[in-house]
């Protein structure tokens, strides 16, 4: 299964990379790369699309999982410090504490770029940060809802995140950024999912119940896939058709909802990129190279994705970055 | 009952407590007076232990009044009660053995400055205060170093420190020797000299006439005297106990033949490590009794029979059969049954029914898949409670609600149950008060004459003289002696124990 | 060799206890909050107990509620068994994550559902088995024995999908999930069967009695004969087989296993369901029927809160605060209040 998804893997990988063009730059180069973890399928496509990437542009890179620790982060990097890598890349656990283990990194003057979530401390401490920007994946979202629906009446219901996570809370923001002023669109019940595929059924089940078997209901807006993979189920359930009669629309781009987008039970997602490592790579080629300075917070772009996008073909080429 | 001039420190009127449908107090009239020792006497299940409850706060009467000094009180529970005064020494001592004395003595009113505790002073204060006990000890050292008897003493002293008026002693010598009560007895005449008023409960009848004043006797619930001891003898205070006379018969000559029946159990070379192997057959209708000191190895012995420790080495016949017996489960399949010393941690299980009590060994033995049904369980429990004389209202109740004499007929009905070829009996009368202890006397008596062989560990010589056929004594985890026919009198077993008489080998 | 050990004179019956008016089953508080918490929910939601008949099935928010409440109450009976032993099992969910893992990869990679179904619920069996061997042969106290396997187990979990939601669209583990049978849904027939089949057995058998004796006390009852490790191993065996099956639900519900997310925290939950039923984290006295009635009491607060409209910053607090209060109403303190009010019968 390994080999399989490894070779599943370049295939995939040849039509995501645009910037392979520039690669020679960092050819030859140590890269230092602390992970998180994998706690969940995003994650572990993060870290094949970052290894494979490096690859390509014959980097060596370095890799650490800290399994969730922070402690773990701090000795990888420390490592990272003392073998002499020329940059360091590190997805923080958490947004504290780093102030003196990146202070150690600025003296021995290696280049530290933060992926996909932000830390407090001084900005002078790291290169760039690369993340996406979570209010505008609500928001990509929500204007595909308006575009989509029109003039018509549409009573949507939201499916949230863990409550009090920061990607709850932003594509929430974002989401409702774009349906001001359409008095035709109104959110009638919002509640958590916490993010999984199993309560994204439950509570799709409870709304239907509550809006009359769903008839109330045009549109379920899900902060990420897999709770619109369990309320497509819940749809089902309750015998009206997903994407038809309830309008499906979220965020992440997981290889499961361009499947349900084949089956035409999905109607839009917005791709939070598992690619941070490309501009990442990018920006330290520019430095390194040439010593330009990147932006301080690199955003990754929020592609929207509908049937139109080769559902199939999405699926097929992410189903092997890890997932 | 109140003599003139005296007015109670503590007095209760009709006191009432209702345990669902069984009445544990029926207006129960109690005094403590000034500078007096009150011992408070009766049966198992005759309500002492109720009523000390009521009186110190642990329980709440469901009818009469508590009164202090006149004034009536009600007391939430034994802080509240030592708020007031009234202070409680138990049994078993109640204080943290692993502190020292000190602060065992000064525990929750530390002389602090800025919070902090001031070891110095307290020590001091703790040396000062034992003194006045006389005591000289290293208060610094931890409480559980020294002998019971010291502890017991700590605890008054801490009672008497906290609460200072009514000092209630429940059952203080139980576990200690004669001169340790001796010096206990000392202590409380002191306070008493004080004007404390002390209620004094215990077992031992001869301990009442040395140290109370007063006594009540309580039967089944009720009051049946106040008395001053001045005005009554041992007979006339068993006889308001127990309603009749007891006959303690003394060792009956037609036991003193020797083993009548076939052997039933026998042990050969049974031993394990600080163990000398023993061998030993107990015949059909045959009481062996055991005499030894604590320590001595008896309740060792037990447990290796009955599988309790693993045996390292010996074998066991059961009617000349060959059996392996290797855990407990293994023994109640080859029919022994085992009561063990420590009723309360081993024996029962407290929130089962006294039903459910009697049939776990029999249901143990049939297996998880023959389940006793409900008229099966009832037929049972009926039958032994009855043959036993176990009192309980009703045999749906949680068998901890009992009196400790009743919960060992209990236990002994479980065994009965299993219709046992060998019964162990490891102190079946301890924590037990006298007329309980002619029955349990008087029921291994019947089991023996039923043909049971049973084996019967017991501190109280008079007792063992009662009931054996055969005494093996024990010393330094070895069976020292055997003794028969007219050697078992308490005088040779204690010249045996001593190991002052020749001793025969059994 | 056997002989009457004492004289048997006639014997008087004790006083049978009265059996108990059905009427009292009624007041049990347990009884009166799923009561209370259904009728809030019927005030929130006017349709709540509306039951209709759509697709051959039961369709409406009573039958949402003993859907859901299905996988927490199959993880109860379990847990009731081994909390009546005064232990406890904090692994159920991560059992629940190992035994549709493992359903999810064998079935995908091509091994017939009904062995895969099997193999899963040997994988539950054998996890169980773990933890009693930590419990009894080790002697190490249940809370930190079943931790190991709630720590681990997730991992080895994770280890069997690779990090994957693995996907499945084998019709015989979806119809454990989603399927319906006489108009009821799957889960709630497997833990209705669950329930009935383990009641009957402990108490048509020995066990339950010999369960409680283990549970109140541990030592009295080997000196009573009883193979108390083997009814630990028993027990706690059988809680991982409940958990193995409440796993294959919680994944033939959403068609893959999701070894981060499955059975999370509801290990939890049935602890919850078993306090709630009655039965004492002190071990003794339990009831297998009432832990069920916990987890629907759960269940009920969950989809009233759904169906609220309430922002979902409240449902934490909304549960705890009812919880608490059948905690309260359960307590030894409101029982004894509940005695002293006047026209209760002493």
């Amino acid at each position: 299964m390994k080999i399989f998804n490894t070779l599943a893997l370049g295939a995939g990988l040849a039509g995501l990379l645009m910037s392979a063009a520039y690669a020679e730059g960092l050819q030859g180069k140590v890269i230092g790369f602390s992970q998180i973890g994998s706690e969940s399928g995003w994650r572990a496509a993060e870290t094949s699309v970052t290894k494979a990437v490096a690859a390509e542009r014959g980097i060596d890179l370095k890799f650490a999982d800290a399994q969730q620790k922070q402690e773990n982060q701090i000795k990888a990097i420390r490592g990272f410090i003392a073998q002499g890598v020329d940059a360091i890349l590190v997805a923080p656990v958490v947004a504290t504490g780093w102030e003196e283990v990146l202070t150690e990194a600025k003296e021995a003057n290696i280049p530290v770029v933060l992926l996909d979530r932000g830390i407090e401390a001084p900005e002078d401490l790291y290169l760039t940060s690369v993340a996406s920007d979570q209010v505008k994946e609500g928001r990509v979202a929500g204007e595909w809802l308006v575009g989509a629906v029109g003039d018509k009446q549409c009573n949507v219901v939201e499916l949230q995140g863990t409550v009090g996570s920061s990607p709850a809370i932003n594509r929430k923001q974002g989401f409702e950024e774009a349906l001001a002023g359409k008095a035709n669109l109104t959110i009638t019940r919002s509640q958590t999912g916490d993010f999984t595929r199993s309560k994204g059924k439950e509570v799709m089940e409870g709304f239907i119940k509550a809006e009359d078997g769903g008839k109330n209901i045009c549109a379920v807006y899900a902060h990420n896939d897999d709770m619109a993979v369990g309320a497509i189920q819940a749809i089902k359930d309750a015998g009206l058709k997903p994407g038809t009669d309830i309008l499906v629309v979220s965020i992440d781009a997981v290889p499961d909802i361009f499947a349900a987008m084949v089956a035409g039970e999905a109607n839009a997602t917005v791709e939070l990129t598992p690619n941070m490592a490309g501009p990442a790579f990018d920006a330290l080629d520019a430095y390194l190279n040439a010593g330009t300075a990147p932006e301080k917070f690199i955003i990754t772009e929020s592609r929207l994705y509908t049937p139109a996008d080769d559902p199939q073909g999405e699926y097929d080429r992410r189903k092997g970055l890890g997932y | 009952m109140i003599e003139t001039g005296q007015k109670p420190v503590l007095e209760a009127r009709g006191i009432v407590k209702v345990f669902g449908q069984h009445r544990a107090l029926d207006a129960v009239d109690f005094t403590a007076l000034p500078g007096e020792v009150h011992a408070l006497l009766g049966e198992n299940g005759a309500g002492k232990s109720t009523l000390i409850k009521i009186l110190t706060g642990a329980y709440q009467p469901d009818g009469g009044d508590l009164l202090l000094e006149g004034q009536p009180i009600t007391l939430r529970d034994p802080l509240h009660g030592q708020t007031y005064g009234i202070g409680t020494v138990y049994q078993e001592v109640n204080l943290l053995p692993n502190r020292s004395v000190a602060e065992n003595l000064f525990l929750g009113r530390q002389p602090t400055r800025f919070g902090l505790v001031k070891r110095r002073e307290i020590e001091g204060q703790a040396r000062a205060l034992l003194a006045r006990y006389g005591l000289d000890l290293d208060v610094r050292a931890e409480l559980s170093e020294f002998s019971v008897a010291v502890q017991q003493i700590v605890a008054i002293a801490r009672a008497v420190e906290l609460s200072g008026k009514v000092l209630v002693l429940d059952e203080p010598t139980a576990s200690l020797d004669r001169n340790e009560v001796e010096r206990l007895f000392d202590v409380v005449r002191g306070l008493k000299a004080k004007g404390l008023a002390i209620i004094f409960i215990t077992h031992f009848l001869d301990q009442v006439f040395a140290l109370a004043d007063r006594v009540t006797i309580l039967r089944n619930g009720r009051k049946v005297a106040t008395q001053p001891l001045s005005a009554v003898n041992t007979t006339d205070v068993v006889r308001m106990m127990l309603g009749k006379d007891l006959a303690f018969e003394h060792h009956p000559t037609s036991l003193s033949g020797g083993p009548q029946g076939a052997v039933r159990v026998e042990f050969k070379g049974l031993g394990r490590k600080g163990m000398t192997p023993f061998d030993l057959a107990v015949h059909e209708g045959e009481v062996v009794g055991v005499a030894g000191l604590l320590g001595s190895g008896r309740t060792e012995v037990a447990r290796l029979m009955f599988g309790v420790d693993a045996a390292e080495g010996g074998t066991i016949t059961v009617d000349g059969q060959p059996v392996t017996i290797r855990n407990p489960a293994q023994a109640v399949a080859a029919g022994f049954g085992f009561c063990p010393e420590d009723r309360k941690l081993d024996g029962i299980f407290g929130d089962l029914s006294v039903r459910e009590n009697i049939i776990i060994a029999l249901q143990a033995k049939l297996g998880w898949f023959k389940a006793l049904n409900r008229d099966d369980q009832i037929e049972l429990s009926g039958r032994y409670a009855e043959a036993l004389d176990i009192r309980a209202a009703d045999h749906d109740m949680p068998v901890k609600l009992l009196s400790g004499g009743n919960q060992q007929k209990v236990i002994l009905a479980r065994w009965l149950a299993i219709d046992p070829t060998f019964l162990i009996l490891d102190e079946p009368t301890r924590g037990i008060d006298v007329g309980a202890h002619a029955e349990i006397v008087r029921t291994i008596n019947r089991l023996r004459e039923e043909g049971l062989a049973l084996f019967v560990i017991s501190s109280e010589l008079d007792e063992v003289v009662a009931y054996s056929n055969r005494i093996v004594v024990m010393r330094d985890r070895e069976m020292v002696a055997e003794l028969h026919g007219d050697d078992i009198a308490p005088d040779v077993i204690v010249q045996s124990i001593a190991g002052t008489r020749a001793e025969v080998r059994p | 060799m056997t002989r009457p050990t004492v004289d048997l004179r006639p014997t008087t019956q004790p006083p049978r206890a009265p059996s108990r008016p059905i009427t009292s089953l009624l007041v049990r508080p347990q009884v009166i909050a799923l009561v209370a918490v259904l009728l809030v929910n019927w005030a929130l939601f006017p349709g709540f107990f509306t039951i209709t008949w759509q697709d051959g099935r039961l369709f409406g928010s009573l039958i949402d509620v003993l859907n859901r409440g299905a996988p927490v109450a199959i993880l109860a009976i379990g847990m009731t068994a081994v909390i009546a032993t005064k232990g406890v099992d904090l692994s159920v969910g991560a059992v629940m994550a190992i035994s549709g893992a493992v359903a999810a990869v064998l079935v995908t990679s091509g091994v017939a559902a009904p062995v895969a179904v099997l193999v899963a619920l040997g994988t539950g069996l054998l996890c169980g088995l773990w933890n009693g061997i930590l419990v009894t042969v080790l002697d190490i106290q249940p809370i930190i024995a079943t931790l190991v396997l709630m720590v681990a187990g997730r991992g080895l979990a994770q280890l069997v999908t690779e990090g994957y939601i693995v996907t499945f669209s084998d019709p015989l583990l979806i119809f454990i999930g989603t399927g319906s049978f006489l108009g009821l849904p799957m889960p709630v027939i497997i833990a209705l069967v669950l329930m009935v089949a383990a009641t009957l057995i402990v108490r048509r058998t020995a066990l339950g009695l010999l369960i409680e004796a283990v549970g109140v006390n541990r030592s009295a009852a080997r000196f009573a004969g009883l193979s108390a490790n083997a009814l630990l191993l028993i027990v706690y065996t059988f809680a991982g087989f409940c958990a193995a099956i409440a796993g294959l639900i919680v994944a033939g519900d959403i068609r893959g296993a999701d070894a981060n997310n499955a059975g999370l925290w509801l290990e939890l939950d049935a602890i919850l369901a078993v306090v709630i039923g009655g039965t004492s984290l002190m071990g003794g006295r339990f009831s297998i029927p009432m832990a069920v009635l916990g987890a629907m009491i759960i269940q009920a607060m969950n989809t009233g809160i759904l169906i609220s409209g309430f922002s979902p910053e409240f449902n934490l607090v909304v549960k705890s605060a009812v919880i608490i209060v059948i905690l309260v109403l359960q307590s030894p303190l409101s029982a004894r209040l509940l005695r002293r009010l006047p026209g209760t019968p002493k």
